[in-house]
């Protein structure tokens, strides 16, 4: 018993770590966005984020952050460092440097498509 | 931006900057300009000046012992520590210290859900867990529970309750710091205490917050006597079905009897929160005739007049039932006749909503922190729109208690509508009170806050400090407020020559003689502080 449960640990750490390095950066910025941005950045209204970048660009750009195919991951870092209106920026414990890179590739993933 | 805590020069604080980073790895503790801004108040009133409230450093430790190890190293070179759980007060006070120059504690990496128990129906957290996590963790763990959030969800449960802060559904569920159930705190000497039955080994957290002897918990929020680094937490077990049905009545004085009539059903635990609106001005832009009416001081004849005209009613309530589906309806049935004595009182029955309830559901719900859902959504209200096309840049929130009678709201309206209009604010002179605390009314209103302009920041305030003052002469006091005005507040808060401030100094010097624990907040400051600045 002891053993078969030591294996099927076994297997599951080699799945998930092999899984976790498998993983690109746009998926793990996707994760990084779910986590922070989705509460206030998601495909309905009742957003604010949505709900205000509705109203900001009329239309001019999508109101979806995800749908947005102009942003840099300069302008992300931006904004997630400094804030913009009433979002506030994010500390580094809450999303540190490489998580913010990752957003970033998440975010510009279909520039030029 | 970062600044040296006073008192410590740059030579003292690079070692104990050494200490910090051997006590908990150099990776946790921040210390360039660049990491420590992200600690400001992203709403602070102060923004650039002078007086900003600015971190020297901040350290995140991981463990219990590890917050033990950084109170010791900071005694020993006199750095002052601001402890913060998830860090976003906003409107409060954000993430920043109410004393320049200390080192925020950032809590956000202890982050465990130690144990949430749907039997007993109590959770068991660090304080680095959200209510967002908190959540997720009871849905996939497929427990009956509920929690009960404040608007924002990413705060934390720990964090929110130690600034007495406050939710939306039943009793005193929604008086976070009510629900303690037991503490763990690191005292400013670095040793741990326990409260309620964790001070008995092998005793349960989770029921009896009291233990033996005096309770002392309430030091410990909103307050700097300690450092917080476990906590327990009532929680309401999931009911069959939540009920809102509203209350309409069309007469300004009406809303006397009406809040009677609310004070009896919430006090014998038939209702949750009762949601207060004015459905003579309702939100957004009031409509002109209503706007010069209320300019020129128009009577009650003359705005109940108004009232019956639009035909929408002059204050509402919505009230919400939690339990059995035939108890809830039968509960709202009650009120209805119990309220129906108030002449020409109207209704609207529903929704009625049963759980379990699936993801969609819930997400379409028409407020879900009502349902212990923690989200977002709050924050559309000073984010831009169609109605408000150039936002600020945050608020503050003046939150004052005010007795639960209709007199005390119409007294609120008056002395608040005053200062504001003096001021040049805008002020709805039918605001209703929030009802988050169980058995308190809080006339709340949000002073915008500009990262560019100054003078928005100062009128701000002038007005914050000119309502402490006048709200306070006609016996109303702020139940939280950002650290800018917390000596203020403790000003106001008098009794017997501030006896009560007094107090509380007298035990901060006996507990952290260096005061080393958030000086200021609360409005306490150690000796040290107060001798060197020169405070009362
Ligand atoms: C739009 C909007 C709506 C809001 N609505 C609500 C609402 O409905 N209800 C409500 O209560 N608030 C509300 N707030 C205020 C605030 O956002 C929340 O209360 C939030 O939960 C507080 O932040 P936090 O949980 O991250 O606590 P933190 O910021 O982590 O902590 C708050 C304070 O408590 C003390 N503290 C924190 N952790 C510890 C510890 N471990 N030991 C000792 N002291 C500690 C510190 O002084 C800290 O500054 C609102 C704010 C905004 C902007
Ligand atoms: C509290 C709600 C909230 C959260 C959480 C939030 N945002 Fe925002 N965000 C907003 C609002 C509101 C705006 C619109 C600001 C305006 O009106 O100019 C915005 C704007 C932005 C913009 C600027 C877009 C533009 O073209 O002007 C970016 C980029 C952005 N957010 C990224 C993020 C990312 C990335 C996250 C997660 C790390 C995040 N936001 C989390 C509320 C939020």
């Amino acid at each position: 018993m002891r053993t078969l449960i030591s294996i099927g640990l076994f297997l599951l750490t080699t799945f998930f770590t092999t899984n976790v390095n498998a993983q690109t950066a746009v998926e793990r910025g996707e994760q990084v966005f779910d986590t922070w941005c989705t509460a206030c950045h998601d495909d309905t209204r009742r957003t604010p984020g949505t709900a205000a970048l509705a109203a900001k660009y009329q239309g001019a750009l999508p109101a979806l952050l995800e749908e947005r195919t102009d942003l840099t991951p300069a302008i992300i870092e931006l904004w997630v460092r400094n804030g913009i209106s009433i979002m506030p920026f994010f500390r580094k414990t809450e999303i540190n440097d490489a998580q913010l890179a990752d957003l970033g590739a998440y975010l510009t993933r279909n520039n030029g498509n | 931006m970062a600044t040296l805590p006073p008192g410590v020069d740059s030579s003292s604080f690079e070692s104990a900057l050494t200490e910090f980073r051997q006590a908990i790895g150099s990776e946790w503790v921040f210390s360039s300009d660049e990491d420590v801004a992200l600690y400001r108040d992203a709403y602070s009133p102060t923004w650039n000046e002078e007086t900003e409230l600015v971190a020297s450093a901040a350290v995140a430790p991981e463990t219990t012992e590890q917050v033990q190890d950084i109170v010791r190293i900071a005694n020993r070179y006199g750095i002052p520590l601001y402890p913060i759980s998830t860090g976003k007060n906003l409107g409060y006070g954000g993430s920043a210290p109410s004393y320049s120059g200390s080192m925020v504690v950032d809590l956000k990496r202890m982050n465990r859900v130690i144990e949430v128990d749907d039997r007993r129906n109590f959770a068991v957290v660090e304080p680095g867990v959200s209510y967002f996590d908190l959540y997720r963790y009871i849905q996939e763990h497929d427990l009956k529970v509920w929690i009960d959030c404040p608007d924002p969800g990413w705060g934390s449960p720990i964090g929110n309750a130690l600034d007495h802060g406050v939710g939306y559904t039943f009793g005193s569920y929604r008086d976070h710091f009510a629900s303690n159930a037991g503490m763990e705190i690191v005292l400013p000497d670095g040793e741990v205490l326990r409260t309620g039955m964790g001070a008995l080994p092998g005793g349960e957290w989770g029921e009896y917050k009291y233990g033996f002897g005096p309770s002392v918990d309430g030091l410990f929020a909103q307050a700097n006597f300690g450092i917080v680094t476990k906590m327990a937490f009532r929680l309401m077990p999931e009911p069959d079905a939540h009920y809102t049905g509203t209350a309409i009545v069309h007469r300004r004085q009406d809303l006397i009897a009406l809040v009677d009539h609310v004070n009896y059903l919430d006090d014998s635990g038939l209702i949750g929160m009762p949601l207060w609106g004015n459905r003579i001005s309702g939100f957004g832009p009031m409509d002109p005739e209503l706007a010069a009416l209320v300019e020129n001081g128009g009577s009650d004849a003359e705005l109940d007049a108004y009232a019956a005209r639009s035909g929408r009613g002059f204050w509402s309530v919505q009230l919400q039932f939690y339990g059995p589906e035939p108890t809830v309806q039968a509960n709202w049935e009650y009120a209805k006749q119990r309220i129906s004595s108030i002449e020409g009182a109207t209704f609207e029955d529903g929704p009625l909503y049963t759980f379990p309830m699936s993801d969609e559901d819930k997400a379409n719900h028409h407020h879900r922190v009502a349902i212990g859902v923690p989200n977002m959504e709050i924050f559309s209200i000073g984010a831009r729109s169609e109605r408000n096309p150039s936002p600020q840049d945050g608020h503050l929130w003046f939150s004052a208690i005010i007795p639960r009678s209709g007199e005390a709201i119409f007294k609120a309206q008056e002395v608040i509508g005053k200062i504001w209009k003096e001021e040049g604010l805008p002020y709805n002179a039918f605001a209703t009170p929030a009802t988050w605390t169980h058995r308190c009314y809080i006339m709340i209103t949000g002073l915008p806050i500009s990262r560019t302009d100054k003078s928005i920041n100062e009128r701000s305030m002038r007005a914050y400090n000119r309502a402490i003052e006048e709200c306070g002469a006609n016996g109303m006091g702020e139940y939280r407020a950002p650290p800018q005005f917390a000596d203020a507040i403790m000003d106001a808060y008098s009794y017997n020559d501030n006896i009560y401030r007094r107090y509380a100094e007298k035990l901060k010097d006996a507990t952290d003689p260096n005061g080393i624990i958030a000086p200021g907040r609360g409005g306490i400051w150690p000796k040290n502080i107060r001798d060197r600045e020169g405070r009362a």
